[in-house]
């Protein structure tokens, strides 16, 4: 435990002042060469440079680049890995928008190195009941572990500071279960993932001066998820961001398909004062923020601290889940 | 509306625990080896399937949740 102390400090300075020192350079080279997009929840028309995954990028493998130095295990070499194909396919989708399967299945495919690598232990934990050894559904979960939370981030990135914020929640929770269950190198690199989401909360927040974009959001759940698989904290790291997994549900279950989310109907509007109000439109779908905005409309502002409660909520959830994980019945 | 999503998030939690559990205590050791040895591969191939049934059934516990819910928030 005392060795991992030093590698750990460093390697968390790192992630975070990595991000929060680049983050500034990345906004002004997106804005000098134009590639901004429009915030449109602000009243004022207000160009948002985007995206912002180079620099989450950057933060995530220079730290665990930093702690595979330290602890050269095939758990970070496939963390490194896996987060950086995913960054590939968030990188290509921001640059060119692909299909709604585009994605799913090449986030798939980014599980490689850490099957290639046998970076993960094949039993299933669950709280108070033990673990479970199906080795082919273990390897259907590690395939589908990526692209489901990948695109899980990727669904709530809709409002200012949402993805790093949630992301940043989620992530404490998950590396301090990840210390209650004694799996403290694994904590660690969660703790990273923490810090880097954290830094670029701070450049991401209402009022965002970037957007993290698709490779930003699908790197953050990319992480997150590869975190989850080495960690075997599966069912943890699920519970930890049910807010999320809520709204890719209530969307799935109203819209009935996998499809880009540019592609469907917006389900909010703007009031006169500028909160955001349920569309009225019978086909938009339904999603988290249409549910907190149900009852009367709130401001782009609340509805973000509505969804970090949710969050923390989960976080606790998590955190009681990883108490209960020591317990058998 | 906060409170409706709390008690869904805490519900999707129970679910979770509940299932888990089914999980562990009754697929798990299943063994569906008989007197000829299956190749393990089928062993664990009929236990994926019954472990989809078992996603199905909880996604279908889920749907009607998030409608009990949510009706009982559209009437008030």
């Amino acid at each position: 435990m005392e060795q991992l102390i030093i590698p750990a400090i460093i390697a968390i300075v790192v992630a975070f002042f990595s991000v929060y020192g680049l983050t500034p350079f990345v906004i002004r080279a997106l804005e000098k060469r134009n590639i901004t997009v429009v915030d449109a929840n602000k009243k004022e028309k207000t160009m948002v440079a985007r995206p912002g995954g180079l620099s989450i990028i950057i933060g995530i493998e220079l730290s665990l680049i930093i702690l595979y130095v330290f602890f050269p295990i095939s758990e970070i070499l496939a963390v490194i890995l896996t987060t950086f194909f995913a960054f590939i396919v968030g990188l290509i989708d921001d640059r060119k928008t692909m299909g709604g399967w585009f994605k799913p299945l090449a986030l798939a495919f980014c599980a490689a190195p850490i099957l290639l690598l046998g970076a993960y232990d094949s039993n299933l934990d669950f709280p108070l009941f033990g673990s479970v050894k199906i080795p082919l559904l273990y390897m259907a979960l590690v395939v589908f572990m990526i692209p489901i939370m990948g695109n899980t981030i990727n669904s709530i990135d809709v409002l200012n500071g949402v993805a790093s914020g949630f992301t940043t929640i989620a992530s404490f929770a998950l590396s301090i279960c990840l210390f209650i269950l004694q799996n403290y190198e694994v904590g660690i690199i969660s703790l990273c993932l923490s810090f880097v989401s954290l830094a670029f909360y701070k450049y991401h927040k209402f009022p965002s001066k970037i957007f993290p974009g698709d490779s930003g959001a699908i790197t953050f759940g990319a992480a997150y998820g590869s975190i989850a698989i080495i960690g075997g904290v599966e069912v943890i790291a699920a519970i930890a961001i049910l807010p999320a997994i809520i709204n890719s549900f209530l969307f799935l279950s109203s819209v009935k398909k996998i499809v880009e989310h540019r592609e469907i109907k917006n389900p909010t509007s703007h009031t006169e004062d500028w909160k955001l109000q349920t569309t009225s439109e019978n086909h938009a779908p339904i999603t988290l923020v249409r549910l907190l905005i149900a009852k009367k409309p709130l401001s782009e502002k609340q509805i973000g601290i509505e969804i970090f409660k949710l969050a923390i909520f989960s976080g606790i959830l998590a955190i009681i889940t990883a108490f209960m994980m020591g317990v058998t019945i | 509306m906060s409170l409706a999503i709390f008690s869904f998030i805490f519900a999707m939690w129970i679910l979770i625990l509940v299932g888990g559990g089914l999980m562990v205590v009754f697929v798990g050791p299943l063994s569906f080896s008989g007197d000829n040895d299956l190749d393990p591969l089928i062993n664990s191939g009929f236990k994926v399937l019954i472990a989809m049934i078992l996603i199905f059934i909880w996604v279908f516990a889920l749907l009607k949740i998030k409608n009990w819910i949510f009706r009982k928030i559209v009437k008030t």
